[in-house]
């Protein structure tokens, strides 16, 4: 059974139709890659997801559970997704220990010195131990976000959602946040990725689907959907990308 | 950390020689023009035709001297005042705004209610609601009617309550959406995103306009006056009355003067404190 299964979404901002039908499968242990355009739906769907953004059509199954029914309570399923933002939004009043564990203490309920615990470990395999008790605003891009993955591993999420992750970091810190989402694939960690790194995308993913109009125009594996697309708008958005030298 | 020092280049020893000798320059001529303006003032103030007139019916040491423990036994009630309608007022305060950003069908009677009291309070002059509590509200003779002072405070507390909810819901409106989208994206519920995530930094964002708000309270406790308690400004009215000697006043308003320079001085610093976090320093 697929660990998530987006079935005819469709969400619309007014006028605008961002999601128009969308059908989306992820396996456990697989890693997919959300490709296209500014605009195509990459963020809406990660946030329709998470139940971040309400539905106008179609069903979410997550563990087989409908997760997009009514009735189903969010911050219970949240808890199971981590999800992870291009802007970081770590909490800047809290220190980078309190970030981590506020959602495992309030939502998990667990004891603070465990709690602590845990996210020290985290922390350490990361390479931010030193870090624990510094403010958000006195560490680097790469740095904060690598506390935005850390705080969405600490709740041990099923499924991970990340939304352009490296687009806000300067080029020289895009390299230890892939490193880690790397890691993360080795230990068999289930993500859905929006990217605009298209070598990244060959390297991690095993499936990559680009999105462009609200739906899926292609899907398979990166050195198909990358290498040899079918779909001339698939062709269309790779030129353009390769002219900007980003692939 | 180097073991070198530097040494300045010529360049830069000519610049630091400049900047010293405008330095002392511009403390010269802040010196001469602060002299210059205080002479011509109390040249213009004592030359006045009327200078010995009101300088004795306005500053007489020996009439501020008789009158000032009556002063200070009022302005004790002032501080009392403040320091009790500060924290009611604040507390009302962010239930208020707290209240009116619950969302749902159902809390409709709650918000409105909330932005109701909001927008009379804020509207209704202070005199009126105080008339209207401590006049008013005794007339009913219900049993275990609090006394006087305290419907006086309420009075003060529902007027800034209503205030100060502004304050707070400035604040919390100014948390960026996508703090909020960190915090439920964790499973935080909704009341523990406001608890944990959004108050902490609201609050901090407007502790400067909450502290310019009580500094005003400070002044407005003494209206209580109106219904009978004695404060500073009361008492001075009495000595006044009594000596026919305005020098009272004048004290009283001294003193309420050095009662705000703590709370001025504090907000000046929370303010200075929140604008360098901003700025990211």
């Amino acid at each position: 059974m697929a660990l998530l299964t987006c079935r005819g979404l469709r969400k619309e901002f007014g006028d605008h139709v961002v999601l128009d039908h969308l059908d989306l499968t992820v396996e456990e242990h697989q890693v997919v890659a959300l490709i296209g355009a500014s605009g195509s739906g990459k963020s809406t769907l990660l946030r329709c997801v998470n139940l971040l953004e309400e539905l106008d059509d179609g069903v979410i199954e997550l563990d087989g559970e409908e997760i997009s029914d009514p009735r189903v309570d969010p911050d219970r399923v949240r808890r199971r997704i981590g999800m992870v933002f291009q802007s970081y939004n770590l909490f800047p009043h809290l220190t980078v220990l309190e970030n981590v564990t506020l959602a495992p203490r309030r939502v998990h309920r667990r004891a603070r010195a465990e709690a602590e615990a845990q996210a020290r470990e985290l922390l350490d395999r990361v390479g931010l131990a030193g870090k624990a008790t510094a403010y958000p605003d006195r560490l680097s891009g790469g740095q904060q976000q690598r506390v935005a993955i850390v705080r969405a591993l600490a709740n041990q999420p099923r499924l991970m959602l990340l939304d352009e992750v490296t687009s806000a970091l300067d080029p020289e810190l895009v390299g230890e946040v892939l490193s880690m989402i790397r890691d993360l694939k080795t230990d068999g960690m289930t993500m859905v990725l929006a990217t605009h790194e298209m070598g990244f995308a060959r390297e991690v993913a095993d499936q990559v689907c680009f999105l462009d109009g609200g739906r899926v125009v292609e899907a398979g594996p990166p050195e198909q959907v990358l290498g040899e697309p079918t779909q001339p708008r698939t062709r269309q958005f790779l030129r353009r990308i390769i002219e900007a030298g980003r692939l | 950390m180097s073991l070198l020092r530097h040494v300045p280049s010529p360049a830069q020893q000519r610049r630091a020689e400049h900047r010293r000798r405008q330095g002392v320059r511009s403390v010269l001529v802040a010196a001469c023009s602060t002299a210059a303006l205080g002479t011509l003032l109390v040249l213009a103030v004592t030359g006045a035709p009327g200078w010995d007139r009101v300088r004795e019916s306005f500053l007489d040491p020996a009439i501020a001297r008789d009158a000032l423990p009556a002063v200070l036994t009022g302005l004790w009630l002032n501080v009392r005042l403040l320091v009790c309608c500060a924290a009611g007022a604040l507390l009302l305060g962010l239930v208020i705004a707290l209240l009116r950003t619950l969302r749902g069908p159902a809390f409709f009677p709650i918000r409105a209610l909330a932005a109701g009291y909001t927008y009379t309070f804020r509207g209704l002059p202070l005199i009126i609601v105080l008339y209207v509590l401590t006049l008013g509200v005794p007339g009913l003779r219900l049993q275990g009617m609090p006394p006087v002072l305290v419907l006086g405070g309420l009075a003060l507390v529902l007027t800034y309550g209503g205030y100060l909810a502004e304050v707070f819901r400035a604040g919390i409106e100014s948390i960026h959406p996508s703090q909020l989208a960190a915090a439920r994206s964790l499973g935080l519920t909704y009341r523990q995103t406001m608890r944990h995530v959004v108050l902490p930094q609201a609050v901090r964002r407007v502790a400067p306009p909450l502290l310019n708000d009580v500094v005003a309270l400070q002044k407005d406790v003494g209206l209580v006056s109106l219904a009978g308690p004695i404060d500073a400004v009361r008492a001075a009215q009495i000595a006044t009355a009594e000596t026919f000697n305005y020098t009272p006043y004048i004290l009283a308003g001294a003193l309420f003067v050095l009662l705000a320079i703590p709370l001025i001085a504090v907000t000046d610093w929370v303010t200075l404190r929140s604008a360098r976090r901003q700025s990211g320093g």
